[in-house]
Order: C-alpha cells, then sequence, then structure tokens
C-alpha cells in the first residue's frame, strides 16, 4: 500500500533521471566513451538552478543557464580528452573532481533550499509535474531523434562505430567528440536542474553515484527494448524505461524497509549483473547440435 | 595527379627502438595511372599509404594531390582528395549504422556534416542503384546494419563507399587480402571495373604477384623503406612471377651478405 502511494512520486522521479540516462546514453552507447563528468554536471545543472531560483530568476531561464553550464563541463571533458591526448576515464574523474569547487563555489553553501520558490516541477504537486515531465521527455527524444538522424548526427555515430573509418570518411572526429559530450552533459545538468525542483532543494552530494545509475537504466533499457526494435527512438525511450524499472524496484527496497545504507551497494551490485549478463551468456551458452548416426545413437 | 617528394618517415625517432620505415621515397602519378606496389613485410608499403593518407606524419619530404601540397593536411581534411579501403574487412565501414547511411556518409566525404537528414528520398534510389551494381544482391538489405554483412560484402560496400564520389587518388592497402579466394577474386574484379569506367589513379599493396602484374600500369617494389624496383608499359605487361621472385631472392642474397659481412 505504501509502495502504491509512492509510485506517482517514483515515477516522477525517474523520469527525471531518465533525462540523464539518455545523456549518458550519447556518450556511454553512441560514442563508446565512459563520460565521469556526469556525477559532477549534475550538480552542477542542479546547482545552477537553485542559485538562479533562489535569487527569483524565471524558472525557464534557470533551467537554460543550468543546462549551458553542463555543456560547459562537457567541453572541460571533452578538450581534456581530444586536444590534450588524455584517456577518456580519466579526462572525465578530472573534470568531475575539479566540479566538486566549482559546485561549491556555484552554490556558496553544500545545500541550497528552494522552499517557497517558483518551480516548474514539485513533488508537492505530483499530477502537474508527471506531465510536464513526461513533455520534457517527448521533445528531448524527439529533438534527439532528428538530429541523430542528420548528417552531423550520423558523422558522431560513426565516429563512436568505428573512429578509423570516420576520419578516413572526413570526419573531424574530435569535433564530433566535443559535440557529443557537450550535448550529452547538457542533458544531464538538465536533469540535475529538474531534480533539485523536484527535491525542493540541491545539494552538493547529489550527483554521487549518478553515473551508476544512468549507465543502470541504459542497460536495463537495453536488455528491455534491444529485442522488440533498433530504431532510435526506441532506443532512447529504452533507457526512460529503464529508469523507470530501476526506481520501481529502489522504491520496493525502501517500502520493504531494508537498511537504505545498502542502497549504494545495491545498485553496484545490479550494475554489475546487468553488464555481466552478455558475457556469461556468450560462455556458458552451448549451441544445441544434434548429430545422427553415430555409434551412441546406435 | 600524386607527387611524393623524398619522403622520410621514422619511427620513435632518438631513441634505441628508432626505426626508418621510409627511406627517400619519391613516386609521380599521373591522372589514371594505377600502380601496384609490393615487398616483403616491414618493406614499408602501408606506411606509405597511410603517409600519403594523412594517418602519420612524415619527417621529411613533401606530398602534393593533383597540385595541393597536403603534407601538412590533417587526415580528416585530406580525405576530401584521398579515399581509402583497409586490409581488415570490418575497418572500412561502421558496424552498428545500415548500408545507407555508410553510403550517406561516405557520400559526404571532404565535405561538410551538416544539419541535413542523413539519406534523402533521392539518395535512398542513388544508393540502391549503387549497390546493385555490384551484383552482391545487396541492394533489398540497405536498412540491414552492416555488422550482418560478411566480410566479402563489406569489403565491396568499402570500395564502393570509397569510389562513389571519384577521389583524386584511391589507396588500397591488402583489400583482399583477408578475403577468401573466391571473394578475393570477386572483390578484385571489381576494383578493375570501377577504376577502369572512372580512370581512377589508384595506389594498391598486394601480396600476390599474379595481381600485382596483372593489376594497373606501373609495378614498384619496395625494400626497407625504398623503392628497388619500378615497371611500367611493356616492361611491366612482360614481367613474370619468376621475375619478381628473382628480383626478391636478389634482395634477399644482398641482405645476407649484409648480414655476414
Amino acid at each position: 500500500m505504501i509502495y502504491l502511494n509512492a509510485l506517482p512520486g517514483t515515477i516522477g522521479q525517474a523520469l527525471i533521471w531518465g533525462i540523464m540516462a539518455i545523456g549518458l546514453f550519447i556518450s556511454y552507447k553512441i560514442l563508446d566513451f565512459a563520460d565521469l563528468t556526469v556525477d559532477g554536471s549534475l550538480v552542477t545543472g542542479a546547482g545552477t538552478c537553485a542559485v538562479l531560483l533562489a535569487n527569483n530568476v524565471h524558472v525557464a531561464i534557470a533551467i537554460l543557464v543550468a543546462m549551458l553550464a553542463g555543456m560547459l563541463c562537457g567541453l572541460a571533458t571533452a578538450l581534456l580528452h581530444t586536444k590534450m591526448g588524455i584517456p577518456p576515464i580519466m579526462s572525465g574523474i578530472l573534470t568531475q573532481l575539479a566540479l566538486w569547487s566549482v559546485n561549491l563555489k556555484i552554490m556558496g553553501k553544500a545545500t541550497i533550499s528552494l522552499v517557497g520558490k517558483q518551480l516548474l516541477v514539485a513533488r508537492a504537486d505530483i499530477a502537474t509535474s508527471i506531465i510536464i515531465l513526461v513533455v520534457f521527455v517527448g521533445v528531448v527524444i524527439g529533438a534527439l531523434y532528428w538530429f541523430f538522424g542528420t548528417k552531423l548526427g550520423c558523422a558522431i555515430r560513426a565516429t563512436g562505430c568505428n573512429e578509423d573509418m570516420a576520419r578516413a570518411q572526413g570526419v573531424n572526429t574530435n569535433t564530433t567528440k566535443i559535440l557529443a559530450l557537450v550535448i550529452s552533459n547538457g542533458l544531464v545538468a538538465l536533469s540535475g536542474a529538474l531534480l533539485c525542483q523536484y527535491n525542493g532543494s540541491a545539494d552538493i552530494n547529489m550527483g554521487r553515484g549518478a553515473i551508476v545509475i544512468g549507465l543502470a537504466a541504459v542497460i536495463i533499457g537495453n536488455v528491455i527494448v534491444s529485442k522488440i526494435s533498433s530504431n532510435f527512438a526506441v532506443q532512447l525511450i529504452g533507457a526512460i524505461v529503464g529508469s523507470i524499472v530501476y526506481y520501481l524496484v529502489y522504491q520496493l527496497v525502501i517500502c520493504l524497509e531494508w537498511d537504505t545504507d545498502l542502497l549504494k551497494l545495491l545498485s553496484a551490485v545490479l550494475v554489475a549483473v546487468f553488464l555481466a549478463v552478455p558475457h556469461f551468456k556468450q560462455k556458458f551458452a552451448k549451441p544445441h547440435i544434434v548429430l545422427d548416426g553415430g555409434e551412441n545413437n546406435a | 595527379m600524386l607527387d611524393v617528394q623524398n619522403l622520410l618517415k621514422v619511427f620513435h625517432p632518438n631513441t634505441v627502438n628508432q626505426k626508418v620505415a621510409l627511406n627517400g621515397i619519391s613516386l609521380h602519378l599521373d591522372e589514371g595511372d594505377f600502380v601496384t606496389v609490393i615487398g616483403g613485410n616491414g618493406a614499408g608499403k602501408s606506411t606509405l599509404l597511410n603517409c600519403i593518407a594523412g594517418v602519420f606524419g612524415i619527417e621529411g619530404g613533401s606530398i602534393l594531390i593533383d597540385g595541393v601540397d597536403v603534407t601538412k593536411m590533417p587526415e580528416h581534411k585530406r580525405a576530401k582528395f584521398v579515399s581509402r579501403v583497409f586490409q581488415d574487412p570490418m575497418k572500412g565501414t561502421a558496424a552498428s549504422m545500415n548500408l545507407e547511411d555508410n553510403l550517406a556518409l561516405a557520400s559526404q566525404r571532404g565535405k561538410i556534416h551538416g544539419l541535413k537528414w542523413n539519406v534523402s528520398k533521392k539518395d535512398k534510389a542513388h544508393f540502391a542503384q549503387l549497390v546493385e551494381s555490384l551484383g552482391l544482391g545487396l541492394e533489398s538489405r540497405m536498412g540491414t546494419k552492416v555488422a550482418l554483412l560478411s566480410g566479402g560484402q563489406r569489403q565491396a560496400l568499402t570500395l564502393l563507399m570509397a569510389t562513389m564520389n571519384k577521389p583524386k587518388l584511391l589507396l588500397l592497402d591488402e583489400h583482399t587480402a583477408a578475403l577468401d579466394p573466391k571473394t578475393a577474386e570477386k572483390v578484385l574484379s571489381l576494383t578493375r571495373d570501377i577504376t577502369a569506367q572512372n580512370n581512377q589513379t589508384t595506389v594498391m599493396i598486394t601480396h600476390n604477384m599474379k595481381d600485382a602484374i596483372e593489376m594497373g600500369n606501373k609495378l614498384i617494389m619496395m625494400n626497407e623503406g625504398r623503392i628497388i624496383y619500378t615497371a611500367s608499359g611493356e616492361e611491366k605487361r612482360n614481367l613474370t612471377v619468376d621475375d619478381l621472385l628473382a628480383k626478391f631472392r636478389e634482395i634477399g642474397q644482398q641482405n645476407d651478405r649484409i648480414l655476414l659481412s
């Protein structure tokens, strides 16, 4: 019963994290770049939005500026990788670490409360919030479906799939990588901006482990939708579906009154299991071969 | 069409692993020339192609394509003039993209990748027609991901992608070496047809002496970063596999003599 009562709130949260998962889908799946920046850029988005809202800036402007801030985070990681030759994981870690300080400076303190401010989405007004979030998700998926269907989007897809080939076809792979990471982190920051409103506060720690939650959503979603269609829009919807599944399980754990300290451990185990599934499938699946005749069958 | 002057390529310069891969190579090709390149492993054949394509920077010399100095031009910009087919059939196409998207990307080679829809209706018909010319029945599978094609089909597609918008220079790096003999013959005959049709200036590396003699109008043999033998026209037509093997043995003896002295 408690679980059902909590359901709308869970769905709202899952939709917001779904946008973050779509951001990760771009870096992790399309560009094949495990981008650890997101733990930081989520907070950058949330913190920027919260500071602006606390100063009574219009919510639309606050969200836009938060996205731009997130894009800058992606740009930082992309430049570390493309212009300075630092490996992807390390570039992301460096930006993430630096963002801890940057985020504190943006926010001015560790937590910003948004009580009494004009917000777009809020847990208190769950019905309207879910409708608004569904619109957001729809617009994001629609825009990305269009973008990755264009020549430029195709060049980004090729970069992630086969970088040598992309360069041989005249694609400046540095530019495409920068672009993909900027878009990805812009979406992650958008997710952060919505999340701080939804929760009623922004916190310097809210991004910890974000990449694991996002990846969980991407991977769970992929397992679910890959059997249905390989259409790009369906794959993006998969990230949202994955996020919803993740939060339904998460909420169940909370409702069962398990030790919530264990939630991050659970998240990590969940992602590890889903990542390992294809590996074990390949290792242990034996083809069923039937041979006719032979002494054993005689 | 191609003017390579005194190309010098050194790997790991000023270290104990220093290796002079190209030692003052000069090569001139007129429009429509088709040169086959032979030589042992480590002779510098692939390095030469990679330097022309811009994958590696060079330590000395110059490269001109159609009168344009591309010596310092980055690889993705050089793609405007040069297209390539690699030895590994997996390398020339984007596996997770379908045939149409791959062809569209190739048709855009050397142009700006803008925000136009990747494959227009007009493109669809055009691409299907091109793919049909391969004679592999792939025109009915334009929406299929390239990952699901065989190595030979992928290599034929790569060849089509490399030649569809008529590059100034086509570079083939043992592009049939990883294929079974029948498929290799098919890809080679496609190569012959397409290059003849387009009067395509081409450099082709091969380990197959017969192909090296039969294809193209020029032949060069490389050894230790130098061109040690060139044949063209009448002389090339009259070459036999035995002649080439004899030349290889000559180098081998020289090498032995150097080793022994």
